[in-house]
């Protein structure tokens, strides 16, 4: 295993390297496409390779470490290139590589004829290779090599249009955000060596699980870890990135900011389990953020126009679900729902994409309708999409967003249970308004100059592909009293030691089929009647009339961006301006060099005029000093 | 018999008047010629302390400065000699152009 694996990292690297040196050059759209698309398709054959490798190994033994070489030593730090392959870094490899090579298929067509085309397939790789570091590093040291580079690639691929300035505003934005969340982790990164002297995961699990619960070191550490995935995976209060970073080509959005990167806080926080077992008051504040920031989203979702931003929206909830997960202890589920979430999140965004592909890059939603006719592949697959985020069974998201509400449920409590309800009410009610309004009614564009058409079949392949995972992606995590959650029982070596802390805690409550019976009805229903309401008001609406009270605070999203922008953006904008700019730099820091120089030049021009080319001053001058040096030794 | 004292005394005099020229004068040729002063008043000394002491040496030596001496006069004077040439001046205070 230890020499096919590298190659995981390697092939990835290799066609980023390939386009970014030699892509102008081969100008083939096909050839730069296909060889990205087939670096990223080898590393998931060989992750299918290492699933069932791990799978015929013992129940206990299903951990493999795979150690390369010394990357680096100094004192007492030794950090070890090393790979960690197990169940849970195995489901993240297949849903990224998996995920990742459908969206580098599709994009073969959706970035027909752009000019950046080469460049475009070299960040996708790069951004597999950084991707592929975070989930199955050893040590943490290497997941942040992961973290940074998947950072880079968001921003160099939120910025790829750069002539544009809002791209690359929102590039740098998604940047400088995610810069306060990797002080987050860096900080804990520091915690854990200075107190643990190691960074490797398994070590500092293992040297953790003897503390008692609620040490105060593991809190600070967990809390720092989980403030790192609130920037990756766009949580309150640093989730105003994503939005923006919709300026993006659609692919992007699909691949890094809805299937992977963002699910990258996520698998920090299960790879760290035992850490959030352990400090229950770290995981409450997990909880409390996850609710807030999913039904804060999920109202915002309800009044956006642009077709993009309500997915990112929508997407930022769904995070929220796996955070409420997290927060719950529940990390199956949690893992579940970011699996099921990255098929038929991909497959929306995709969908989008092939809609505004076909609508000559028109975005808002306002301005559509009836594209059910004229994109048939697009409209049904972007059904099953949306039934699937609503919770609809036997569709996958029915499965997993059915798992956190049970477990919510029976792990934090009544009131957090109707909170994520009324949520999961929001999320079926914004998804249909989008179907609704896109594809059924009248059309409402142009007609004249836009004729929308279907995509071509490098786009709905994968449509198709990600249609029927979201449909049946549900079956590997059946709910107790259907049968067997083959998820659960895949994942269960590595939250063991998790699980079996919190049981001992917590002695597992009797399992009720018939409460669990009556959450999924309730849930199904919840969803329906949004269905419904939704979909008959928007799929007849035509005209719009401007926002008034409470849905304009929505349509602004809550004015956090002009709050952040009041609160934080403008006053350091004001004393870097004033203060920083105007006095520390032109007049302490300038000034201090100018004026060391200028003195010394008026002191050159002074004292200068010692030298007057006329012998006798040199010769008196001379003189004195012997005269000097004689009266030294008559009177001293 | 004199004593070692007026001897001393008249070459540290004779040596503060050359120096005094050096400093004050501006033709370069008597400037030239207090520098020679300098030399005889310390060649002077030189042998005054010789004979006091009964020691050659000191008058050895002032045949080596007369000696330099005369080298030194045939050096300066082409100095002199091609100074004049270049400048039509022997005033010290016009050749100042080496300088700032």
């Amino acid at each position: 295993m230890q020499n096919y694996f590298l190659s995981i990292t390697v092939l990835p690297l290799l066609g980023f390297l390939i386009n970014v040196l030699f892509g102008k050059k081969i100008k083939s759209e096909k050839f730069s496409g296909w060889l990205s698309s087939i670096f990223v398709l080898i590393p998931f054959l060989i992750g299918v390779q290492a699933l069932f490798e791990i799978m015929s190994l013992p129940e206990d033994g299903r951990k493999i470490v795979i150690n390369y070489f010394n990357w680096i030593s100094a004192g007492k730090l030794t950090v070890n290139y090393s790979f960690l392959v197990d169940p849970l870094s195995v489901v993240m490899i297949l849903v990224v590589t998996g995920i990742g090579f459908l969206i580098h298929v599709y994009s073969i067509g959706y970035m027909h004829g752009d000019e950046g085309y080469a460049r475009f397939f070299a960040y996708l790789n790069l951004f597999i290779f950084a991707m592929l570091h975070l989930v199955i590093a050893d040590n943490f040291l290497l997941v942040f090599l992961g973290w940074e580079g998947v950072g880079l690639c968001s921003y160099l691929l939120i910025g790829f249009w750069y002539e544009k300035k809002f791209t690359g505003d929102a590039a740098k934005k998604a940047f400088i955000v995610n810069r306060i969340g990797d002080f987050g982790f860096l900080t804990a990164m520091f915690l854990i060596f200075t107190y643990f002297g190691t960074l490797d995961i398994s070590g500092f699990l293992g040297q953790i699980a003897g503390y008692p619960v609620n040490n105060a070191l593991l809190i600070a550490i967990a809390l720092f870890f989980f403030l790192g995935a609130t920037g990756k995976s766009a949580q309150i209060p640093l989730y105003v990135w994503l939005p923006d970073a919709m300026a993006g080509p659609t692919p992007v959005s699909a691949l890094i900011h809805a299937a992977t990167m963002v699910t990258a806080g996520i698998y920090l926080v299960a790879r760290t389990s035992l850490l959030y077992v352990l400090a229950p008051y770290a995981s409450n504040i997990v909880l409390i953020i996850g609710i807030a920031t999913a039904i804060i989203s999920a109202t915002i979702a309800v009044k956006q126009n642009d077709i993009k931003k309500i997915l990112a929206y929508s997407t930022v909830s769904q995070l929220g679900f796996m955070f409420i997960a997290l927060g719950t202890l529940s990390f199956v589920a949690a893992v579940f729902h970011l699996v099921t979430h990255a098929f038929f999140k991909a497959l929306m965004f995709l969908g989008s994409g092939s809609v505004i592909h076909g609508m000559h890059e028109e975005q808002d939603v306002r301005n559509m309708g009836g594209l059910r006719d004229k994109m048939k592949i697009t409209y049904i697959t972007f059904l099953v999409g949306a039934f699937a985020i609503s919770g609809i069974p036997p569709l996958s998201g029915f499965f997993s967003k059915d798992e956190i509400l049970y477990k919510t449920f029976t792990n934090a409590g009544i009131l957090p249970y109707l909170l994520v309800l009324i949520t999961a009410g929001f999320t079926a009610f914004y998804m249909f308004r989008l179907v609704g309004l896109t594809f059924f009614g009248k059309p409402r564009y142009n007609s004249e100059h836009i004729h929308p058409h279907e995509s071509p079949r490098t786009m709905t392949v994968p449509l198709i592909i990600l249609a029927v995972l979201s449909a049946i992606g549900g079956f590997i995590g059946l709910p107790h009293v259907m049968g067997f959650n083959a998820l659960e029982h895949w994942l269960e070596p590595v939250f063991k030691n998790s699980y079996a802390l919190i049981n001992l805690n917590h002695p597992e409550s009797e399992h009720s089929s018939a409460v669990e019976w009556l959450l999924m009805l309730v849930s199904v229903l919840v969803a329906a009647a949004a269905i419904y309401i939704s979909f008959r008001k928007y799929s007849r609406q035509d005209k719009f009339a401007e926002e008034k009270g409470f849905g304009k605070v929505l349509e602004n999203k809550y004015y956090v961006d002009e709050a952040y922008d009041k609160a934080v953006v403008n006053p350091i904008f004001r004393t870097s301006e004033s203060f920083f700019w105007k006095i520390f730099d032109v007049k302490i820091i300038d000034g201090l060099v100018n004026g060391i120089a200028n003195s010394l030049s008026k002191f050159s021009i002074d004292w200068k005029k010692l030298q007057t080319g006329v012998v006798q001053d040199y010769a008196a001058l001379a003189i004195t000093g012997i005269i000097g040096i004689i009266l030294y030794f008559l009177f001293a | 018999m004199v004593e070692l004292n007026y001897y001393l005394v008249l070459s540290a005099l004779l040596f503060a008047i050359g120096v005094i020229g050096v400093l004050t004068r501006r033709n370069a040729i008597i400037i030239f010629m207090c520098i020679e002063l300098m030399l005889n008043a310390v060649n002077l000394s030189l042998v005054s302390f010789s004979s006091f002491l009964g020691n050659e040496s000191g008058q050895i030596f002032v045949f080596f400065v007369m000696t330099v001496a005369a080298a030194e006069a045939a050096v300066g004077l082409a100095i002199v000699i091609s100074l004049y040439r270049n400048k039509e001046t022997l005033d010290i205070d016009k050749i100042n152009i080496l300088k700032w």
